[in-house]
């Protein structure tokens, strides 16, 4: 039995190993389509989701090239005449360009020094709550805004903010003596922007601070103690670097979006007498490409924007790095 | 995740303390503004003149809400919600649980390539202009189809679907081949039924998205008579062009329209489909965005 077995392995081995050397190549190609055919219920699927991405992402980005056209919905893509970057030299060439820069500068910082370290600082104070159930009835409250629509927050706070019998404005005048124009005075147009955005948000954006701070190993914190750490210190020294990578990523993509005032909020807030400070560059595109139909000049403006952006973020990322942070590509 | 029982200092004491006042006067700011809107739709018009703020109307009635139900415009606008979110949240779960699986085998030809196509949409995108010309040379334009096709797959959810594809374990998917099951029989007898509280969970996401989704109605819907509840409701408050009276005065109500609380039972309606599901969100939702940011 035993000879026979080594004799069938030594005659069989040999050529199977000379024939699958041999075979390698033309085995590959076979494979691959081969695979193809296998999957070919795969790939079925795929389609609908496919056509969904070149459809509703691929076909707007090649459209970008409008932005360098004199286009006209009659000519088409095709048809329309090349004009290199004039729309681009008009729009740096309008004085609207400074006010909007001024404008969507101003609200970014302000969102990044009032908003961005509201969830954080909320978080941390969450995390020392002790009673589990207060804590998580806390909670239950504050993520409510988070789900709902921009109109709806608007709505209420034209409806809190009015001097038609607004209760902020009873109130107002009751301790000031007379009614602030709240919703069209230029002056509170980024007050109430940076107040709606922390009321609506701060709360949810705790959630993934709350799960970073979950993962901090409690032995930290009773070496802490032993070492004779307050609360301010360990919350410094243990709780606040388990959450730093996470701030840096935030900040990151943060900084990558930061040309972006969130359409929906500023377009719902602004009117005509507070438009001095509330016209954005999301807004200019909707205003100048939508009601007035420039095609052309505000997909010029749109990708301004969105080129910023990637230099921003990119920026952003290789200053992270520099930092000794992790960064996010 | 409770802290252990560690000795505490008196400053420790009185931070505690003050935490515990502050943390619960955020969760009240946070919420008030519901119930005094949820409280004024109930209450006359009277009382909402008189009393600048309550939570409980001193006379309940139902006059705001058997006023914008009995108008065209209003009835309308909701119908069209309800219609946009039942089949676009149909829809939006086609596609993404459609392609997410083929994008879960590893084995699958081209699947990089795929996922580097979907990763890079996240990151830049052609813009609102050619967003819009895209729909519009479609013929979209005032469809209910343009509130739902734009927004048919969102690439987040999109990859954690895809995740939870990967992670079911490959003896169930070897099993049913030996079974002589197909791919597509996996997919529909295997993959689908495993993952129905995953459905669940997306249809939640897709509908509260559809239902608040104001800019697509914006940019596609000009026909007020397909408005959405969302711009209605941004026409009747921001732009106080409340022209809810078509129908009333053709003889559907004879109550004089209750101006302000008119105005918040319009708001309640539009949340109120929010506030049903918001306990089932909470905990879905934060999972979700737990499993993305852990594994996406």
């Amino acid at each position: 039995m035993d000879s026979l077995k080594v004799q069938s392995v030594d005659t069989v081995n040999p050529g199977y190993n000379a024939a699958k050397n041999a075979n390698t190549e033309i085995k590959s190609e076979i494979t691959k389509f081969q695979r193809l055919k296998r999957d070919k219920w795969l790939y079925l699927l795929l389609i609908p989701g496919l056509a969904y991405f070149i459809i509703f992402k691929y076909l707007p980005m090649w459209g970008i090239v409008i932005a360098f056209q004199d286009y006209s919905p009659f000519l088409g893509i095709f048809g329309s005449k090349w004009v290199g970057f004039e729309n681009f030299i008009d729009f740096f060439k309008n004085p609207d360009f400074f006010r909007l820069l001024e404008n969507t500068f101003i609200l970014a910082c302000l969102d990044l020094i009032f908003f961005f370290p509201a969830p954080i600082i909320l978080a941390l104070l969450l995390n020392e709550l002790r009673l589990q159930a207060y804590k998580s009835v806390v909670q239950t409250f504050i993520y409510v805004p988070h789900f709902m629509s921009w109109v709806i927050i608007a709505s209420i706070t034209y409806i809190f903010f009015t001097t038609s019998g607004g209760v902020v404005n009873e109130i107002v005048s009751l301790i000031y003596g007379k009614e602030i124009n709240f919703l069209s005075a230029p002056e509170w147009f980024r007050p109430l922007i940076m107040g709606q955005i922390i009321w609506k948000e701060s709360g949810w954006g705790t959630v993934i601070f709350l799960a970073a701070l979950a993962s901090v190993d409690k032995e930290q914190y009773e070496a802490a103690i032993v070492d004779g750490a307050g609360r301010m210190r360990r919350m410094w020294h243990v709780t606040l670097p388990a959450v730093r990578s996470t701030i840096v990523v935030l900040l990151i993509l943060r900084l990558g979006n930061f040309l972006d005032t969130g359409f929906q909020q500023i377009f719902l807030m602004s009117n005509s007498l507070n438009r001095s400070v509330a016209d954005v560059f999301d807004t200019y595109v909707y205003f100048v490409g939508i009601t007035q139909g420039a095609y052309s000049y505000s997909t010029a403006v749109g990708l301004f924007k969105g080129i910023v952006g990637v230099v921003l973020v990119l920026g952003a990322n290789k200053l992270a790095k520099k930092m000794g942070q992790d960064g996010i590509f | 995740m409770s802290m252990p029982k560690m000795h505490n200092t008196p400053g420790g004491r009185v931070f505690d303390v003050f935490n515990f006042i502050l943390m619960g006067l955020i969760g009240i700011i946070m919420i008030c503004p519901f119930l005094y809107i949820i409280a004024g739709s109930f209450a006359t018009e009277a009382e909402l003149t008189r009393r600048s703020f309550f939570i409980f109307p001193e006379t309940f009635t139902l006059d705001a809400y058997k006023y914008i139900f009995s108008t065209d415009t209003f009835t309308r606008s909701i119908l069209v919600s309800i219609g946009v979110t039942v089949v676009g949240t149909l829809v939006c779960l086609f596609f993404t649980f459609s392609m997410a699986y083929p994008l879960s085998r590893k084995t699958l030809m081209g699947r990089s390539f795929f996922m580097n196509l979907i990763v890079f949409s996240m990151l830049f995108s052609g813009g609102m202009i050619p967003g819009y010309i895209v729909v519009k040379s479609l013929g979209l334009l005032d469809s209910y189809w343009a509130l739902i096709l734009p927004l048919a797959i969102n690439p987040f959810n999109l990859i954690i679907v895809k995740t939870f594809f990967q992670n079911i374990p490959i003896e169930l998917e070897e099993a049913a081949k030996i079974d002589g099951c197909s791919e597509v029989g996996i997919f529909w007898r295997i993959m689908l039924p495993l993952s129905k509280p995953v459905l669940a969970t997306f249809a939640l996401f897709y509908a509260v998205a559809i239902w608040n989704d104001f800019f697509s109605a914006l940019l596609y819907i000009t026909d007020s008579a397909k408005w959405p509840v969302q711009v209605l409701l941004q026409q009747i408050i921001i732009l106080s062009q409340a022209q809810l009276g078509d129908a009333a005065s053709a003889g559907a109500s004879f109550v004089e329209p209750p101006d302000q609380s008119l105005k918040l039972a319009v708001v309640v309606v539009a949340t109120l489909p929010i506030l049903i599901v918001y306990p089932f969100l909470q905990k879905h939702f934060a999972k979700g965005m737990l499993l993305g940011s852990v594994k996406g």
